[in-house]
């Protein structure tokens, strides 16, 4: 059989993108990959096969997160405003909607509110994968993400009235669970 | 069930638009080259337990 942790070069790429949401400091960030993946190798027994080896790791890496902040929580936060800056600003193709004001916005959610939105609108997680990843009940991460959603608009300023003739069991289908891909 | 709805209720287009912003800035993110670091410390992750294995196995 495969060692799964042959499989552990595969998500190098979302473990950065999730250790920078959490930490938004990119040095910080990549410390945090590290030991996650140094975790995640040693503890390759509680792995359990056929899983979503990627919500494993962010349970790792989020738990780590969290006690590492612990630690840590009399040193000031050294938030740099990573999803803004350290991201080549691109230009708008069809949009409205301008990507670096997004990140702008993005960063000013709240921890919990900005985990359970990347979890599940940027990672493709399901509800249940992602309440695992942050040991919460699924209506919580449903609570947060609608927050999150809720909060971005508002921040990026985008019209809800329009949406008028769209019909409520449309949007509530939509915002209220995420459909099947 | 409702207590998790927003006050104001968001419109499909607009959860698109959000998730649509939210995966190109992870995709930008997460499709960057992976830096030497890591996949040298996976490498040496490896080789320190091969080289353990091989110890364990002259110890037996």
């Amino acid at each position: 059989m495969r060692d799964p942790r042959e499989e552990l070069t595969d998500h190098i790429g979302s473990l950065r993108a999730f250790a920078l949401s959490l930490t938004r400091n990119s040095a910080t960030a990549d410390d945090l990959v590290q030991e996650t993946l140094v975790k995640a190798w040693t503890n390759i027994d509680s792995f359990q096969q056929g899983t979503n080896m990627r919500a494993w790791l962010f349970t790792i890496l989020r738990n780590t997160f969290y006690s590492l902040r612990r630690k840590r929580k009399r040193e000031v936060e050294d938030a740099d405003g990573t999803m803004s800056e350290s991201l080549a600003t691109k230009p708008d193709h069809d949009g409205r909607l301008n990507l670096r004001d997004f990140k702008v916005a993005f960063d000013q959610l709240p921890d919990t509110q900005r985990e359970a939105l990347v979890l599940i609108g940027a990672q493709g997680l399901a509800y249940e994968e992602a309440a695992e990843v942050c040991g919460v009940a699924v209506g919580t991460i449903k609570s947060r993400v609608g927050r999150a959603r809720a909060r971005l608009a508002e921040l990026m300023e985008l019209s809800e009235e329009e949406s008028l003739e769209i019909t409520d069991s449309v949007t509530q289908g939509v915002v209220g669970s995420r459909p099947a891909a | 069930m409702t207590k998790h709805m927003t006050r104001k209720q968001l419109n499909s287009r607009v959860v698109e638009e959000i998730d649509r912003n939210l995966r190109q800035a992870f995709d930008d993110m997460a499709e960057q080259p992976v830096p030497d670091r890591f996949t040298d410390l996976l490498a040496q992750l490896k080789a320190a337990e091969e080289k353990k294995n091989s110890g364990d196995q002259q110890d037996a």
